[in-house]
């Protein structure tokens, strides 16, 4: 027997007879798909123009020696230029250059162009017929992204911020897009030395090696050679370091976009299985007639598959036009905004969703074709039909996976036990909402009222049925939950911290991200002579690098007082410490990335040498997951002798007016027009905002997903209501009222949502705190206490207490419109 | 589909209606029962026009006066065997000391006593229509209306439901309709007609 002829006038009776439930569910599919594919695509788009741009600054270099921001002495340079294994060494210069009126830095890179075309050929076709020209001191060939962005055209001139002065650059020429999408000007390595103020001084050097064998032992041997704080590094652990800092962002969208799939597949779950029962009389009679056991579950599947197919065409062709337009609207940012994607990978995305959506068709399939056909084949209770679907022991083993899995630690800092404790907490929790169900409902009181009493009824017999088509909303609705606890949670940390992070009225900041502007000694005093201000906090921060395969770590120099410590430092464990030079405090980054602990007493490199501090105290940084250190400045000075600051933070006296004393600030500082000076209420409500908004994302995923499941439940309260058609009917004949029968439906309507909503609350706590402290805590490597959003967690199970009730009285209402009185003869 | 039948059934009586597929039989009992309002013409129950009576007052009058027995059973699976029995007793308020007694009571009379607790999914054929009939019997309707009672069942089973709708009927003290195309089950009632679509004729046995 041909295996799909039967199939064709069941499947067609089912589309004709719900249309609607079917496009839903293939609309979950594609939506899954869409963000799945789309969020990859957008990742893997960036991190290839990311790619691109590295490789064409880092050319053909075998090796490239990185230091601090602040450089190191061209010594090391003419060192390594001699070097038996060195065929090529390029000196450069990589800066953040900061720009007037608060813009964003614009990264510069001084080269030898004589020297830098061996290791980046691409350069020479670059500067073509301007080559001579890269020598004018005052120089800068820019991105296309860089002169869009400053508004200049080759010819014109531009200001650059350097110390307190304002400094002119004339644009020479512009790169192409294509060999330099990011923001960024190259200028002659010279001109730049002396434009920016670093005479003698480079921060990185590229070198080609004589012999591309042994590249591992000569960069280690290299490497021993290189003053406290330089690093040498392959171009692959370059890269692999840059993307390592997004790596934590990328994995949470990708994991977030893997759960709406998940919701798609639950989804192809409950239609399939409540499809599978309703039918099951003519699938049964398949069987009678000669269908075997392999064929009515290669059927079933292929209804499943079927789902899937236009699902994931429909999800692949949205995800390429989302992440078309968030790569376009984002360009720059994420590159040229062109997205280049291999072929296969759409087809991968294609045959993943098909997959996902077949794997939820599966478990009906197989228990239809387990069946016998006997008993498909007698009228009667549809609960004994789908029994086998309460694998509850099951549900249990992998709840307490779920417990364990969160006990372990990260593997090449991604949360992969996080993940898949969440994932074996949520697919136990959904195998358990039978049991689950089924133990609320025995429990739940008797009204004496007999709409509501018959409603309950209805319920304990068919908690099987009812689990099925809850399993879609709470999926959805557990992680709408969970991250709504965890981003409740981390909010609340984040106020706190902000708090201790602004202990003071005003904020002074020198050009964000920014190498070449601070505030100098004179500005101090200028400060603290301001009308207003009552005391001033300097800082000075910088970047500095303590191993070759992690990001570099923040070395932040404070001018503390014992007293002050503890307030200002938002300290996790330790405290104020004993006053002593070398006292340090860390980030909890440190701990977890570098193994760090209070009490140690480490090395750091500091000006171009090592020393010894003594960590006594572990603070919250949500500012940076790469790590931070905070030394006195006192100490900083003593090594340095640089006096110069990044930022300052001012107390003011009790008369004083923060906004007067900004434009006040502005004013009296030279180049103060370039500051970022606010006052601390701006800072935190602008921070709160920027927080707010990065995670508007997740919300809006999360409502369409939940939007989805609740249509789920629609859809399959419509089938329940349109099967429970003779039901009503012989109710009707009893002398029910219509109103009662409506009654009973808010009540059965209001009883499940009421199951799923706490069912999905308890649920999305208990993966809260898997997101807080472990999938958190090992991704960004800071800790958030936990803080539970009471107004709007009730607010959102209302409103879907609601909304799941009023969607069982409408299905219901259409069924009884439907001629329910006579439906009690359909079968005579 | 009927057209100018005129017909009166005393308390006391239990007669069949016969007659072929498409007759109009279901469309009879749907009009007695107030399910279906005649175009023109009267039904009188107890004096009063069931095609008068709004759709809450029609229910409420089946919900006191009638007992429906259908070839379905149409019991419902979620609920145990005395719940079901029970159904109309709780829509009329009755209290639950009372409604247990007489729900035992009914089990009892239609020969399932004992099944209380028992779930229709473990019951048979023949015992489900017993419930059936116990259900549509519990509240002392004035008219128990019975569509094809028996036509799930086999012959032996149908006998004895049949015998026990009856004897049901005839307990209660109300009347009874049984809606048929069995000669042998229209032999179980008093009195048997032929629907023909215009009148109801007597069966030519001469119990008509």
């Amino acid at each position: 027997m041909n295996d799909f002829g039967p199939w064709r006038a069941l499947w067609l009776s089912q589309l004709r007879e719900q249309p609607g439930r079917l496009a839903v569910t293939a609309l979950a599919v594609a939506l899954g798909v869409a963000l799945f594919s789309g969020v990859y695509m957008i990742n893997t788009g960036a991190l290839n123009e990311f790619g691109k741009a590295t490789r064409q600054l880092v050319g053909q270099a075998d090796v490239i020696i990185r230091g601090p921001s602040e450089g190191f002495r061209e010594s090391v340079f003419v060192a390594l230029a001699r070097d038996a294994d060195v065929k090529l060494a390029s000196p450069a210069l990589e800066l953040a250059v900061a720009l007037p009126r608060e813009r964003e830095s614009l990264q510069v890179l001084g080269v030898d162009p004589l020297r830098a075309v061996g290791i980046q050929p691409a350069l020479l076709g670059e500067l073509a017929g301007d080559f001579v020209n890269l020598f004018a001191s005052d120089g800068i060939f820019l991105s296309v992204a860089a002169a869009a962005d400053l508004k200049v055209r080759p010819g014109e001139r531009f200001d650059v911020i350097v110390g307190q002065q304002t400094k002119s650059l004339q644009v020479l020429g512009l790169l192409s897009a294509a060999a330099y999408p990011q923001r960024i000007g190259i200028m002659d390595i010279a001109s730049a030395q002396w434009t920016l103020d670093r005479l003698g001084i480079i921060n990185r050097i590229d070198l080609r090696l004589a012999s591309a064998a042994n590249v591992d032992a000569i960069r280690a041997r290299i490497a021993a050679t290189l003053p406290p704080g330089v690093t040498a590094l392959t171009p692959a652990i370059e890269q692999g370091r840059a993307a390592s800092m997004s790596r934590a962002y990328r994995i949470n969208l990708n994991m977030l976009a893997l759960v709406s799939l998940l919701t798609g597949a639950f989804l192809v779950f409950a239609t399939q299985a409540l499809s599978v029962l309703r039918r099951r009389t003519s699938l049964s009679l398949l069987r009678a007639l000669g269908v075997t056991r392999g064929q009515l579950q290669r059927g079933l599947l292929a209804e499943g598959l079927l789902l899937g197919v236009v699902g994931s065409a429909l999800g692949v062709a949205l995800g390429h036009v989302f992440a078309v337009g968030v790569l376009a609207a984002f360009r720059g940012e994420l590159g040229t905004g062109t997205l280049q994607i291999h072929p296969l990978a759409y087809v991968a995305f294609f045959l993943i969703g098909t997959l996902v959506a077949a794997l939820g068709a599966w478990v009906p399939a197989r228990e239809a074709a387990r069946r016998a056909p006997a008993h498909g084949l007698k009228s009667g209770d549809a609960e004994t039909a789908i029994t086998e679907l309460r694998p509850a022991g099951l549900g249990l083993a992998l709840l307490a996976a779920g417990a364990a899995l969160a006990w372990l630690p990260p593997i090449g800092g991604v949360a992969v036990f996080g993940y898949g404790s969440i994932a074996a907490l949520l697919f136990g929790a959904v195998l358990l909402v039978p049991a689950a169900s089924a133990w609320l409902l025995a429990r739940a009181p008797v009204s004496g009222r007999v709409p509501l009493d018959v409603g309950l009824a209805q319920l304990r017999g068919s908690v099987t049925q009812i689990a099925v088509s809850l399993a879609a909303i709470i999926v959805s609705f557990s992680l709408m939950v969970a991250m709504a606890i965890m981003v409740y949670s981390f909010r609340q940390s984040f106020e706190v911290w902000l708090s201790d992070q602004l202990p003071a009225d005003v904020q002074v900041r020198a050009a964000q991200g920014s190498d070449t502007r601070f505030l100098s000694e004179a500005d101090a005093t200028q400060l603290s002579s301001l009308d207003g201000v009552a005391s001033i906090e300097l800082r000075r921060q910088s970047e500095i690098a303590l191993t070759a395969d992690q990001p570099t770590v923040a070395l932040i120099a404070r001018d503390l007082t014992p007293a002050g410590r503890d307030g200002v430092l938002a300290l996790v464990t330790g405290g104020a410490g004993d006053g002593a030079l070398d006292n340090a405090w860390i980030s909890e980054a440190m701990q977890d990335l570098y193994g760090w602990r209070l009490g140690d007493r480490v090395e750091v490199p500091i000006g171009g040498t090592r020393h010894s501090i003594s960590i006594v105290g572990v603070f919250r940084d949500y500012g940076r997951s790469t790590g931070a250190i905070v030394i006195p400045r006192e100490r900083y000075i003593e090594i340095t002798a640089d006096r110069t600051a990044t930022e300052a933070a001012l107390w003011l006296t009790a008369d004083a007016n923060p906004n007067g004393t900004v434009a006040a600030i502005r004013a009296a500082l030279p180049g103060g027009e370039s500051l970022e000076v606010r006052t601390t209420t701006e800072i935190r409500e602008l921070s709160l905002r920027a927080f707010d908004r990065a995670f508007l994302a997740t919300y809006a995923l999360e409502a369409v997903a939940v939007l989805i499941g609740l249509l789920g439940v629609a859809f399959a309260g419509a089938s329940t209501a349109l099967a429970r058609r003779s039901e009503f009917g012989m109710l009707r004949h009893v002398g029910m009222l219509r109103q009662q029968i409506v009654t009973m439906l808010a009540g059965e309507g209001f009883l499940i949502s009421a199951l799923g909503v706490l069912y999905g609350l308890l649920l999305g706590a208990a993966m809260s705190l898997v997101l807080i402290y472990v999938v958190n805590r090992q991704s960004f490597s800071w800790s958030i206490d936990l803080a539970v959003p009471w107004m709007q967690l009730a607010l959102l199970s209302i409103a879907l207490l609601c909304a799941a009730t009023v969607t069982n009285v409408i299905s219901g209402r259409s069924a009884l419109r439907a001629d329910a009185l006579r439906a009690v003869r359909e079968d005579w | 589909m009927i057209d100018g039948l005129d017909f009166t059934l005393r308390e006391g009586e239990y007669v069949a209606i016969m007659g072929e597929s498409g007759v109009g039989k279901s469309t009879l009992l749907n009009l007695l029962a107030g399910l279906d309002r005649p175009d023109s013409g009267r039904i009188r129950f107890d004096g009063v026009d069931i095609g008068a009576l709004d759709d809450d007052a029609t229910t409420l009058l089946r919900r006191r006066s009638m007992g429906f027995v259908f070839q379905a059973f149409h019991v419902l699976p979620y609920m145990t065997v005395a719940q079901n029995v029970s159904l109309p007793l709780e829509l009329l308020g009755v209290s639950g000391k009372e409604r247990q007694t007489r729900v035992e009571q009914m089990l009892a009379a239609v020969g399932i006593e004992g099944y209380g607790s028992r779930y229709p999914r473990e019951l048979s054929g023949g015992e489900t229509q017993r419930v059936a009939i116990a259900r549509a019997l519990v509240h002392r309707p004035r008219l128990v209306l019975a569509d094809e009672p028996t036509g799930n069942l086999d012959p032996r089973t149908a006998q004895s439901i049949l015998a026990l709708l009856r004897e049901a009927v005839h307990a209660s003290g109300g009347a009874g309709i049984l809606i048929t195309h069995s000669q042998t089950a229209a032999a179980t009632a008093d009195r048997a007609f032929v629907l023909d679509g215009r009148a109801l004729q007597p069966l030519p046995d001469g119990r008509g």
